[in-house]
């Protein structure tokens, strides 16, 4: 940027980080499944973290006031539970943060954290917004972290996935009510006691016996109708964003099928590396980057192949079958928001006998014009009884309307069942 | 042996089917619920214990029918489903279903690939929206179906969702387009809706069946369908049990569940709570005496009446010719209320004017004298020129004039009347910024009405009963198609009548205050705060509005007045020397005829609707331009948008050479309105022949439309589907789209991103237009920053034509010149009119955008508006990098929007220009940058004005917008 300019921004506390010391960190409850490790994580690391719990409508209605109307409804979620949290907390609004992931891709959602400032500045002018951002932004601003508690967050990310993923093929098939949550209880806290005491990278041998934990469990052998969740990142995982999706599929007798997080990180990564690819931008970073992928990527196989070994649960995707899925669809250079991801889990999720997709967006979200609904239609080409529903996501979407589509998609799926079985 | 008992509870209907052993239907039933579900439920089932009794097997279908199901745990069957069983039972030979409901509208493939498609939750287009169009024409849905089958044409009407069609239908009722078209449109509208929005790429073909109610009961509405999906007779099936249809495949689907006796199913369903999941806020109020000493408090400010039947003298007329309503008034010089008058205006606003004229010079009886009229509203052209008033002044003024008047001190004014809001902050004397509600957001008075009525209710009866709700539900504040959704789980959920009627009040309030003034907290309001318009007259709305804002406010006890009053004092204020309006004997002898026709002075093909005078003065309405009204159009010379629609297909220079290597289509549209001469100069230096797409229309639109796949995106993304067909159709052998994530760095921000929908747009089109293929569609992924791996891309891309690398490499250096020459073009012409404008004493307006907006059918003629009101047009291409590099608050990381912040900044600096800013609905983007520009401006106390655009076509409100924004301008100048 040029030198000579006209500053129109205004002034906002900054994260210093002496405030590591000081300060209490509130961050939103975006991904369920990874933040109870994680927040143990950054507690062993010396931060005050808290997850915000608060999930009522006062939170929408804080949002409704402090966001654009028109601004997506994960902003909207997030800055509601700030809000609604700063204001009926009990917190010291001298020495509390609250804390953000930027990806700094071409979305608007990079602009969560000014949207944050600017509903923070009148109330509480003395909370700073950190960021959490692997792409440089908010030199300012951003959380201090060192290389080792990197490693540990990426190791918190397989942890927490394997979780949900053997969690999810548990829970609707337990013999015993309860016993897939206490299997739940039962591996975070095994996870989190290999932060405490050492011994969390050995990622195979836990990662083993998180699906040793989960396999322990009674099931009974029926078939149920397998439901997969794709779309937008917030609204797939938080379940105040997706008005408890998990919850209702397993109420309507299904088996949700959630693509794990780290394909997500992957996909950020690869991203940077497909930039030199297609357009030769990046140099000396898309080579790091391509090292990252090799490794992260080495990992995941990894743990597929524990999942294998074990044989009780169906692995997670390989993040390299992804990438031949996309191709069948878009382009990988659609890498805005969630981009080629969406479709490309769509794919994967048909090829591994996953027909029936919720594809979770925020009312009005833009790369999903593109990569969610856009793609509908070609992925049907290619895998004619996919059966694919968007659900749109906001404020006034009414959990009525929401579910009245996806018992559609169900009655369809149910229907099929019966003409592919026969 | 028991029965099969099926219960459908929709929206607004309840129907039961029972069907006895050997498969006959022996019952079935449609009544309206007026939202008293469980009750009718239960009529309907003693009905049927006293016809039969005995035993059923019994289920629940349709999207009110969830929550009874749930709680009462009787069996459910989604309703699509319901449908299939029965269409298997009794239509096997059908091969798509149609159907629509009171808010839902679906879609059955049954044949080739079982597929079923249901409106999107911002879609219209169903028997709501028809109750709704019935109640803005003050006709019943029966009645519209009559008027329609007498149609002679169609206009074209937005039916995604009512409030958009009421912002087309509006200004048609006010041009005196007749009923009878307007109904057809109406229908028409919600076929293109489900034709379009559901089938999404699918054609409707074969036997197709029509279901739900409004297909049955309206001839029109079926006529429609069958003529536009082009069905012969034998192919379109009207089943005589479409109301029921979906019960009927309920009770059906019954066979699979245990069958129980009648009476233990009513108990079931009796036993069905109210449960606790709807959210509930405090009541409006305590207690009786509460209420009274609100109503004292807001008497205090009534004005003052004199009385018609003894009053002799002077008096001043002002007329509110309003959207949905008429209002009149006459006052003394002292500002006393001779006479007033309230009306719906029925779709016939001169009329009224008219008649109730002749009646006050009968009243009055010769005693009284006009000495100064003047009009505001929607329709203030048309009467100012029917009764010859003195003056014609914008709404915002009018309202300022009167708020004035109650508090001199005023400085902020909220007026929610039936068709929109309007706020404006005062500071020093002046309006000093107007918030008008955007197409989306009106959950405004004729909302609370239409809700009103489908409750079965009259207005008045209906809002009273919210001042005593012992919990008024939450419904949340966006627009009325959601407000609905909402309204339908609060009954599911078992709130009654009261309960919402206060909710609604409240969400209105808070749709006002958060979503049109987007005030973070109440104090941003000021302290002065009038409130207005009819909607206000409702006390519960009032009550809301205190509570929410936590302050007391001043709403004048002819509230719904305001404008006509301060028309009045406006008249009263300004008149100099004899008023032109028309006296008792000219009434008289008053007539017109109205006709409407297509005028051809353009490719806009304007719809213009032209009304003849008795004594032969004319006057049109519906043209976008003055050639619409046989005048000579105001010069182009100070516009650039006119100047750069010519310069950029000027860009397009024609080959020289005779050998043509062949012929690509360039789609006009999104970001080939920037990148044109570039890709232009490209092609032509390579030997191919450019053929651009068809001008953007609204014919182009409904050409593509049904590849849209997202109805929510914005409308130039919307519009490129036609242009691609109007290519497709011209023949060409391929057409070149590249995916851009990167726009060219203009080196004025952190990124240089193109928005998602201007980089990946052809990925859409691709997958949902099946007439494209990878040879006829190219759309190479490239970075134009990085010259070496573009040429490499596009030498890839274009390798069936054998293109030497280096050639690839110079034709893209001469692309970039004619950019460049585009560019500086632009540049020095904007340099022109700054200049020339600046001698001529004129004001200027930068109309900023993105490129596209330059479109005309995009921007809608708004410039060619902007130059007959006297302005010269600058765009933001033009003037930002005169405008200092700036820093802001959010993400500057998008190519255009770094331009509009520093046109922002350049306007900021610059006495007579002003920024007015395009945004298209469903832009997410904008949703940040309105806020920066806006900030920008303000912080160097300009004012900001923005115009929200879609594929709705109404330039009145456009207009009353920069009307109200040069009025202010005038007053700070002054």
């Amino acid at each position: 940027m040029n030198e000579n300019f006209t500053d129109y921004t205004t002034k906002y506390p900054k994260w210093d980080k002496s405030m590591k010391k000081t300060h209490k960190i509130l961050v939103p409850d975006m991904l369920p499944w990874h933040f109870s490790i994680i927040e143990e994580v950054l507690k062993l690391d010396g931060f005050d973290i808290e997850i915000l719990h608060n999930e009522t409508r006062s939170v929408i209605d804080e949002g409704l006031k402090h966001v654009h109307n028109d601004t997506c409804y994960p902003c909207l979620c997030v800055v509601g539970q700030y809000i609604d949290a700063l204001k009926n907390g009990n917190y010291d609004l001298s020495h509390t943060a609250v804390l953000i992931t930027q990806t700094g891709g071409g979305c608007r959602a990079s602009n969560y954290m000014p949207l944050i400032r600017k509903a923070l500045k009148t109330e509480f002018p003395l909370v700073p917004v950190v960021s959490v951002n692997f792409s440089g932004l908010e030199k300012d601003s951003s959380l201090n972290i060192s290389l080792k508690l990197f490693l540990k967050l990426a190791y918190s990310i397989f942890y927490g996935d394997s979780i949900m993923w053997c969690y999810n093929q548990t829970k609707p098939y337990e013999k015993i009510e309860g016993s897939a949550d206490a299997a739940r209880q039962k591996a975070v806290e095994y996870v989190v006691s290999k932060f405490r005491k050492g011994g969390y990278s050995k990622y195979k041998k836990i990662t083993a016996e998180i699906v040793k934990i989960f396999a322990e469990v009674e099931r009974v052998a029926v078939k149920k109708v397998k439901v997969g969740i794709v779309g937008e990142i917030y609204v797939k995982y938080s379940s105040l964003g997706n008005n408890n999706l998990e919850k209702f599929l397993l109420s309507e007798n299904c088996e949700p099928v959630v693509p794990a997080l780290i394909d997500f990180v992957l996909y950020c990564i690869i991203n940077v590396v497909n930039d030199k690819k297609l357009y030769g931008r990046g140099g000396f970073s898309a080579f790091v980057y391509g090292l990252a992928y090799k490794l992260v990527h080495g990992m995941q196989k990894n743990v597929i192949k524990v999942f294998e070994n074990d044989g009780s649960f169906a692995p997670p995707h390989d993040f390299e079958h992804l990438r031949t899925c996309a191709d069948k669809v878009i382009n990988q250079g659609v890498k805005m928001g969630e981009g080629w991801l969406i479709p490309a889990e769509m794919a994967a999720l048909a090829e591994t006998g996953v027909q029936n997709i919720v594809c979770a967006q925020p009312f009005g979200c833009l790369p999903n014009h593109i990569a969610g609904k856009g793609a509908v239609r070609a992925l049907k080409d290619i895998y004619t009884d996919e059966n694919i529903v968007a659900v749109d996501y906001d404020p006034s979407a009414t959990k009525v309307n929401q579910e009245n589509r996806i018992k559609l998609m169900l009655a369809t799926a149910r229907e099929n069942n019966g003409r592919i079985n026969n | 042996m028991s029965k099969y008992l099926g219960i459908d509870v929709g929206s607004t209907t309840v129907k039961a089917a029972v069907i006895d052993e050997n498969n006959n239907i022996i019952y079935k039933s449609y009544v309206r619920h007026f939202s008293k579900v469980k009750e009718t439920v239960l009529s309907e089932l003693d009905n049927i214990k006293t016809k039969f009794g005995g035993e059923y097997a019994v289920s629940i279908t349709g999207s009110a029918g969830l929550g009874l199901s749930q709680r009462s745990g009787v069996n459910f069957v989604q309703e699509v489903q319901a449908a299939f069983i029965a269409i298997r039972k009794f239509y096997p030979e059908t091969d798509v279903a149609i159907e629509l409901g009171g808010e839902d509208a679906k879609i059955i493939f049954v044949t080739g690939g079982t597929e079923q498609r249901m409106n999107g939750s911002c879609a219209g287009g169903t028997g709501a929206f028809i109750d709704q169009m019935a109640t803005l024409l003050n006709i019943s849905v029966q009645e519209m179906d009559e008027y329609a089958l007498r149609a002679q044409k169609t206009y074209p009407i937005a039916s995604r969702c009512g409030v958009f069609a009421k912002s087309d239908i509006q200004p048609l009722l006010n041009q005196g387009a007749k009923k009878e078209d307007i109904s057809a449109s109406i229908f028409q509208a919600v076929v293109d809706q489900t034709v379009s929005g559901l089938a999404q790429g699918r054609r409707i073909k074969g036997n197709v069946l029509f279901l739900g109610g409004p297909l049955h009961f309206l001839k029109a509405l079926r006529k429609a369908f069958v003529s536009t999906l082009k069905l012969g007779g034998e192919n379109a099936l009207f089943p005589e049990d479409a109301p029921c249809f979906m019960a009927i495949g309920a009770a059906l689907y019954s066979s699979a569940v245990q069958s129980e006796s009648i009476d233990c199913i009513i108990e079931k369903i009796s036993s069905v709570k109210e449960s606790d999941e709807i959210i509930t806020g405090k009541p409006l109020f305590e207690s009786k005496e509460d209420y009274a000493a609100f109503v004292k408090r807001h008497r205090a400010t009534d004005l003052k009446f004199a009385d018609i039947a003894s009053y002799s003298g002077d008096c001043y007329l002002g007329i509110d010719s309003g959207s949905t309503t008429t209002k009149l008034m006459l006052i003394t010089p002292d500002c006393r209320i001779l006479w007033s008058h309230y009306q719906s205006n029925n779709g016939q606003p001169l009329d009224i004017v008219i008649s109730k004229l002749k009646q006050f010079y009968k009243d009055s009886g010769g005693r009284l004298k006009i000495r100064g009229a003047a009009v505001t509203g929607y329709g203030e052209d048309l009467i100012k020129s029917a009764i010859k008033a003195d003056f014609g002044i914008v709404e915002t003024v009018a309202h300022f004039k009167a708020a004035l008047h109650f508090n001199p001190r005023v400085d902020f004014i909220i007026d929610i009347g039936g068709q929109d809001i309007k706020c404006f902050k005062i500071k020093n004397g002046s309006i000093d910024s107007i918030m008008l509600n955007e197409a989306c957001s009106s959950g405004c008075g004729s909302f609370i009405q239409t809700f009103a009525r489908a409750m079965g209710m009259e207005i008045d009866k209906f809002s009273e009963k919210g001042l005593y709700a012992k919990r008024p539900v939450e419904l949340g504040s966006r627009c009325t198609v959601f407000m609905n959704s909402a309204v339908k789980q609060a009954q599911k959920e078992g709130a009654t009548v009261e309960d919402i009627s206060a909710g609604l009040s409240s969400s209105i309030v808070k749709n006002a205050i958060y979503k049109v003034i987007r005030a973070s907290s109440a104090d941003e309001l000021g302290d002065n705060i009038v409130v207005q318009g009819g909607t206000f007259l409702n006390d519960a709305v009032l009550r809301s509005f205190e509570i929410e804002t936590g302050k007391k406010v001043i709403r004048p006890g002819i509230a719904g007045l305001m404008g006509a009053f301060g028309a009045a004092l406006y008249a009263k204020e300004n008149i100099k020397g004899e008023s032109t309006v028309l006296g008792a004997d000219e009434l008289d002898k008053f007539t017109y005829t109205s006709m409407s026709a297509m005028c051809r002075g353009c490719t806009s093909k304007c719809n213009v609707n032209f009304i003849k005078f008795g004594d032969g003065s004319k006057y049109f309405s519906g043209n976008k331009c003055e050639r619409g009204a046989g005048q000579k159009p105001a010069s182009d010379e100070l516009d650039i948008y006119a100047y750069k629609q010519r310069r950029l297909i000027d860009s397009v220079e024609g080959l020289r050479r005779g050998d043509k290597k062949g012929r690509v289509g360039l789609p006009l549209q999104l970001g080939m309105y920037e990148q044109l001469p570039l890709w232009a100069g490209f092609f032509e230096t390579l030997g191919f022949e450019v053929v651009l797409s068809e001008k953007s229309s609204r014919e182009l639109y409904f050409k593509g439309q049904h590849t849209v796949a997202s109805d929510t995106a914005c409308y130039p993304a919307k519009l490129m589907h036609g242009h691609i067909e109007s290519l497709l159709d011209e023949g060409v052998d391929f057409i070149f789209m590249p995916c851009e994530s990167y726009n060219i760095d203009e080196h004025c921000s952190l990124n240089h991103y193109n928005c998602p929908v201007v980089a990946y747009y052809p990925e859409l089109l691709k997958a949902n237009n099946e007439r494209l293929t990878q040879e006829n569609f190219l759309m190479p992924y490239i970075d134009l920053n990085m010259k070496k791996s573009t040429v490499k891309t596009l030498f890839a891309a274009l390798s069936k034509y054998k293109i030497k690398k280096r050639d690839i490499s110079y034709a893209l250096d001469e692309g970039f010149a004619r950019l460049e020459a585009y560019h500086a073009d632009v540049k020095s012409k904007a340099d022109e009119i700054l200049w020339k404008a600046e001698q001529l004493g004129k004001q200027i307006v930068v109309l900023a955008g993105r490129p596209y907006h330059l479109d005309n059918e995009i921007n809608h003629g708004i410039n060619k508006l902007l130059t007959s009101l006297g302005l010269a047009v600058l765009s933001e291409d033009g003037i930002y990098d005169k405008g200092d590099v700036v820093k802001v608050d959010v993400l500057n990381q998008w190519t255009y929007h770094a331009r509009l912040y520093r046109a922002a900044d350049f306007v900021s600096k610059r006495k007579n220009v002003n920024l007015v800013q395009l945004v298209s609905f469903g832009c997410g983007l904008d949703a940040i940058t309105t806020d920066e520009v806006r900030a920008i401006l303000e912080h160097n106390g300009k004012l900001y004005t923005q115009i929200k655009i879609d594929e709705i076509n109404n330039l009145g409100v456009v207009k009353i917008r920069l009307r109200s924004m040069l009025a202010a301008i005038e007053e700070s100048n002054k």
